[in-house]
């Protein structure tokens, strides 16, 4: 059963992600994008990641994606905006696509499988490294203990991001080179 | 004799128990089309997802080889990604917009004004 599963997802993501390139419309390939990294986040569960997935799911597929198609909406790119490629450049990306899946799977199966280790539920302890467990009390032991400057930090990371783009929104100063004919000058 | 090497191959490629090397290979290929879209789209919000997409690659690599190490602080580490990753977005979603508003394009091959 995890075996279907995980064939399922991993086929939707990179489905769905294909598409995302594919798609001509914007708008069409962040619809894409949200059902590539709702896989993913699926894809964590069964890495017996729950919490990761969940966070995915509501950060990635919710909170960022929709961020996305709010800009992709304001912005409103006309069709000359869409995608146009020439025959060339569609050559080179089809090598270098086919030269990274090549790779990746060369690479990824180069090498004698890991065995599958038993899923470790202990509860949270000190010892280095924390061994992997799936609930999300021993994330929380770890974020808040081992990794309590990095967790503070992150904290004024996105402080900081939001005063950085609430200076980025204001108003650019009126010498700017935009074109005569703007209607807000 | 060529059926019984597909099988192995099939086999190998497409093992009953998804191991460490299933989830890299769904990883590498996820960011390679990711790759593949960072080079063939104009349309800088497009391309910004693709880079998402990459990023995201790199983040289910990084949860397997946790998982199959039998170590938290892989796992940990993605969730200060996925952080990150958040604060980025809203930043270059603001700087995407700032330069709409100045040069009225959001095409990367319109916004050349360093190369003249």
């Amino acid at each position: 059963m995890p075996a279907f599963l995980f064939y399922f997802f991993s086929l939707l993501t990179i489905v769905s992600a294909l598409f995302v390139v594919i798609n001509r419309d914007a708008v069409n390939s962040a619809m894409c994008m949200v059902v590539s990294l709702a896989g993913v986040g699926a894809l964590f569960f069964l890495l017996r990641a729950p919490f990761l997935g969940v966070l995915q799911i509501i950060v990635y597929a919710g909170a960022v994606m929709v961020l996305f198609l709010f800009i992709i909406m304001l912005l409103d790119t006309p069709a000359r905006h869409r995608l146009g490629i020439s025959e060339i450049n569609l050559v080179f990306v089809c090598g270098v696509l086919v030269a990274l899946i090549g790779g990746a799977l060369w690479l990824s199966h180069q090498y004698p499988t890991v065995g599958d280790p038993p899923q470790v539920d202990a509860l949270p302890s000190d010892q280095a490294p924390m061994a992997y467990a799936s609930a999300s009390k021993a994330f929380g032991y770890g974020l808040l203990t081992r990794y309590m400057l990095p967790f503070q930090v992150a904290g004024f990371l996105l402080l900081i991001a939001m005063v950085g783009i609430i200076v980025l929104s204001k108003r650019p100063p009126s010498d700017g080179d935009s074109p005569p004919g703007d209607p807000r000058r | 004799m060529v059926t019984a090497h597909l099988a192995t191959l099939a086999a190998k490629f497409f093992p009953m128990e998804p191991g460490l090397q299933a989830y890299l290979s769904v990883a590498g290929i996820i960011f390679a089309i990711g790759f593949a879209g960072v080079l063939l789209h104009k349309n800088t919000l497009v391309i910004y997802m693709c880079l998402e997409l990459m990023l995201t690659a790199s983040t289910l690599a990084l949860v397997a080889f946790s998982r199959f190490y039998g170590a938290m602080d892989g796992a940990l580490f993605v969730f200060f990604i996925i952080t990150v990753a958040a604060a980025e977005v809203a930043v270059g979603l603001a700087i995407i917009v700032a330069l709409y508003r100045r040069r009225h394009t959001v095409l990367v091959n319109e916004l050349n004004h360093l190369k003249h």
